[in-house]
């Protein structure tokens, strides 16, 4: 095998250009002729029937061309499963503008569509609508007796349910040294990209769409389209290149997109519908959650009871699930462990995957939770996690398909300077701020799934590989571009990677931080298969020029096929392309993961945050001046865009832990603080000195890449070491998300 | 239900990036969504509409503004620099090469306007500090976290050693 030049190095994104002079284009930028611009109206109440809908001042507006709701719609599907998509939980999903019902706040009830965008939201204000209301309820914590487990479906083979209880809880809990209960409450959050939901449908004729969707999957927003209005999947055609920002968010088609789509078969026309921002925030959020913790451990710091149990909201409709409880017990060898995760269903929209769904909500009130009962100990929090490393997942006694987390505490803690971490209660004092420090874990499932790439080599010498993907922000299309090259031995410049298109091999959504080990190995299969067609067709050309060279008797370099043991002879891979009469020769490629072998490991990625806080002492304001966060994350494809991506996790750890919260009001059942002024996200005056440090980690099992993927494992472990870093500041346990100034006075 | 009149549109003259543009809009349109759909600009962005986000900041007259907060007939005979006017592939400005070299944008969605807006800070002769800096650039979020690299690139132009 070639060795790698190109996996492995830091290289410039290469849509870079296009995104730092505004060229590239995302949903709502295509400007295509005789558009006509939809606004959506949404319920105003939470839970009931629209009685009427008065449309004459709306009508009445010069340039609205049409009013579209539930009593006027075209013909949408009659069964559940046609509204279904690649990350539906359980039930039965959510049909904008289908019937009179309304089953949460904000829902969109109808469309305006008007010449311009100002006549159209404009009219959409005079809409006047009539309701009859019902009682809703949208309280967690009174409904707490009405949780009941979720749904088994599609979803929970990928975000299994807690593992059965191992040992005795009880017994082991009661007669604990060192013990500690917790209750970890956060409210909802909503994924707020900076790029609002937007989708541009072309109508191309009878039945016929080209759509600019905001999507983190063209393929699904296909398969949704095609599904509900009963057309063929080959004449929907979804495209989206840019991306600005999803965070799981576009994980699911949100409401703008069927919206876009009935206007446009509707009418005939060109129709683009774009959210506001408060509108971003009637589709899902990450689900408040109660979670309640009881660890103990014996007086030599051994953990030896675990019991871990999470209550999470979900819709009437939906039981979206995520994985809350399951962690502790892979981290730690703990012998005796309950884990317990309920859903309570209410009033609201069904929350959705939004970065590190589920294990950064967990992951708070573990580490939290070990940190009281290092302190109870009178034990270093890194000690104490070091004293219960698990070498094997005892949860599932499996073996870890490679576990370097020891190596991340180690380098981690070196280069944060964990050594001059005060014992809580002697904080060292800045001016009039006192300063914390304090550490955490993190732990990120990796996921396997099929995926499919198809790669060409052309008569220009250009290897041209292709996938649905998109790619949000990640870095993905650098990132397969390098993996192309090398598998080839070609210069990254003569790589082109074609994406973000729902006519290319089929991708599955991209989100869990599982599109590099699965597009990436479906890259590097279609790579080698064509390496392999190209060195056939080398074979047979006139002369025979490679002799009886077997393939693993030359290297692929710079073009060209090249015998190892006589480098004169060498066969230019345009030259096979003239062979195969101009043709390009191509190869396409499924990655099937192999699930019998897989099922025999625990596979995650791993890190360590390390974090320093100054507190003000009068005001309770909490600065996160210096963080490091060191990953085991597998192979790291390209270390430049890889940084980034932990960076930004660890941005929203800090605005998890301090900054961002949808307040629901649960008189009204409504998101108060729907903007982004209310909403409060980190500027850059919040945001200090971040390191990151990734930790070589090998992993011949869990894909052909060796790469774990680093979209959620930078956040998880950030939130809960701000915690402990304020509680060693302040001895105080903030158990509520975000922390609030008062919570320190 | 009576008709409401259309709102009379207004004759806008602008200079947008170096070239005169000659725009009709009704007196409700933004400076933001003239330049994105009348003028096909869509280098700038929107994140909010409100004055929230920054993400819609371009140059006006040589100070960043935020267009969405902007009619665009507030605007008549003024020089506008947006993301497009500030270079292109193959020719960029020195901040946008720097944003390329510290990778400061991952979905790309805030990156105009915090370019238009650390350009035009820069050439005030504002943020004397790293931390004047950060507080000067706190009205454009970026929700990617590329906080520390957008700084970076900006404080590497700012003091000259960018390549
Ligand atoms: S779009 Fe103008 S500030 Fe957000
Ligand atoms: S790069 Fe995505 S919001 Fe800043």
């Amino acid at each position: 095998m070639t060795k790698n030049k190109e996996i492995g190095r830091a290289r410039r994104r290469i849509e870079g250009e296009l995104k730092v002079t505004g060229q590239a284009k995302y949903a709502a930028e295509y400007n295509v002729p005789d558009l006509l611009h939809g606004y959506i109206v949404n319920a105003t109440i939470v839970k009931g029937k629209i009685e009427s809908i008065d449309e004459a001042a709306t009508r009445a507006v010069p340039g609205v061309v049409d009013i579209i709701h539930h009593e006027n719609r075209p013909k949408m599907a009659y069964f559940d499963m046609q509204y279904s998509d690649m990350d539906a939980p359980p039930g039965s999903p959510f049909r904008p503008l289908y019937d009179a019902e309304i089953k949460f706040h904000g829902q969109p009830i109808a469309l305006v569509v008007a010449k311009t965008f100002e006549a159209a939201r404009y009219a959409a204000s005079l809409l006047k609508i009539t309701y009859t209301e019902e009682e809703f309820d949208v309280n967690l914590k009174t409904n707490l007796d009405r949780a009941k487990k979720p749904s088994m479906g599609l979803a929970t083979l990928i975000k299994p349910l807690p593992p059965g209880p191992r040992g005795d809880f009880d017994a082991a809990y009661a007669t604990a040294t060192a013990k500690f209960e917790g209750e970890f409450h956060h409210g909802a959050q909503h994924h707020n990209p900076m790029e609002m939901f937007a989708s541009t449908t072309v109508y191309e004729g009878e039945g016929k769409l080209t759509i600019y969707d905001k999507t983190q999957g063209t393929n699904n927003s296909q398969l949704f389209i095609g599904n509900i209005f009963g057309l063929k999947m080959g004449n929907v055609r979804v495209i989206a290149p840019y991306v600005g920002g999803g965070f799981g968010s576009g994980l699911r088609p949100q409401h703008q997109l069927v919206l876009s789509v009935l206007a446009a078969l509707c009418l005939k026309r060109n129709v683009r519908v774009s959210m506001d921002r408060s509108q971003m925030f009637t589709y899902g959020h990450r689900p408040e959650t109660i979670q309640h913790t009881r660890f103990g451990a014996t007086a030599d710091g051994e953990l030896t009871a675990v019991n871990h149990v999470a209550h999470s909201e979900t819709s009437r409709y939906e039981d979206y699930n995520e994985v809350v409880v399951n962690h502790a017990g892979m981290l730690y060898p703990a012998q005796n462990v309950t884990l317990d995760y309920k859903l309570v269903p209410l009033d609201v929209s069904t929350p959705m995957d939004m970065r590190a769904p589920g294990g950064v909500t967990g992951m708070v009130a573990v580490e939290n939770t070990m940190d009281q009962v290092a302190d109870r100990l009178g034990m270093d929090p890194l000690e104490f996690r070091l004293k219960n490393y698990a070498e094997r997942d005892h949860s599932s006694d499996k073996p870890f398909s490679s576990k370097e987390l020891r190596e991340c505490y180690r380098q981690g803690a070196e280069s944060f300077g964990w050594k001059d971490r005060r014992p809580t209660g002697q904080p060292e004092k800045r001016g009039n701020r006192i300063v914390g420090r304090g550490m955490s874990s993190g732990l990120w499932d990796v996921i396997a799934l099929p995926g499919k790439a198809t790669a060409e080599f052309n008569a220009e010498g250009k290897l041209v590989v292709s996938s649905a993907v998109n790619d949000c922000g990640q870095g993905a299309y650098t990132v397969f571009s390098q993996i192309a090259a090398d598998q080839l031995g070609l210069p990254l410049e003569s790589v082109k990677f074609v994406y973000g298109d729902s006519e290319l091999p089929l991708s599955p959504i991209q989100g869990g931080s599982y599109t590099t080990g699965v597009v990436g190995s479906a890259v590097k299969l279609a790579c080698l298969a064509l390496r392999n067609k190209l060195f056939k067709l080398a074979q047979i050309l006139d002369g025979f020029p490679l002799g009886d060279a077997l393939p693993q008797d030359v290297d692929f370099m710079d073009g060209e096929i090249i015998v190892k043991k006589d480098p004169t002879i060498r066969v230019k891979l345009t030259d096979v392309v003239a062979f195969n009469q101009g043709k390009p020769v191509k190869a396409s490629k499924s990655n099937i993961p192999n699930v019998f072998k897989l099922k025999q490991y625990t596979r995650a990625a791993h890190a360590a945050s390390f974090v320093e806080v100054e507190i003000d002492e009068q005001l309770g304001i909490v600065n996160v001046t210096r963080a490091v966060t060191a990953v085991a994350a597998g192979a790291i494809m390209n270390p430049k865009t890889a940084r980034s991506q932990i960076l930004g996790g660890m941005v929203w750890g800090i605005s998890l832990a301090t900054r961002e919260e949808s307040l629901l009001d649960k008189k009204m059942g409504k998101y108060v603080n729907d903007d982004l002024g209310e909403y409060h996200l980190p500027v850059h005056a919040d945001i200090h000195d971040l390191e990151v440090i990734f930790v070589e980690e090998h992993d011949e099992i869990i894909n052909a890449l060796g790469a774990k993927g680093i979209g959620e494992i930078g956040m998880i472990s950030m939130a809960p070491a701000i915690i402990n870093a304020v509680y060693n500041a302040t001895g105080k346990l903030v158990t509520a998300l975000p922390l609030k100034v008062g919570d320190l006075l | 239900m009576q008709n409401i009149p259309p709102p009379a549109t207004r004759s806008v003259s602008l200079r947008v990036n170096g070239k005169p543009a000659q725009l009709e809009v009704a007196p409700w349109v933004s400076l933001l969504d003239a330049l994105r759909h009348d003028l096909d600009l869509t280098g700038t962005k929107k994140g909010c509409d409100h004055g929230q986000c920054g993400a819609c900041t371009v140059i006006c007259d040589g100070e960043r503004i935020l267009s969405c907060l902007t009619l665009a007939v507030m605007k008549d005979g003024s020089e506008i620099t947006t993301i497009e006017g500030l270079g292109q592939p193959g020719n960029l400005h020195p901040l946008q090469e720097a944003f390329l070299e510290h990778d400061a944008y991952q979905c790309g969605y805030c990156t105009s306007g915090q370019i238009c807006s650390g350009v035009a800070m820069i050439e005030a002769g504002h943020g004397k500090t790293r931390e004047e800096v950060k507080d000067l650039m706190s009205g454009n979020l970026c929700r990617c976290g590329a906080n520390t690299n957008i700084i970076d690139a900006i404080m590497a132009v700012k003091d000259g050693n960018h390549e």
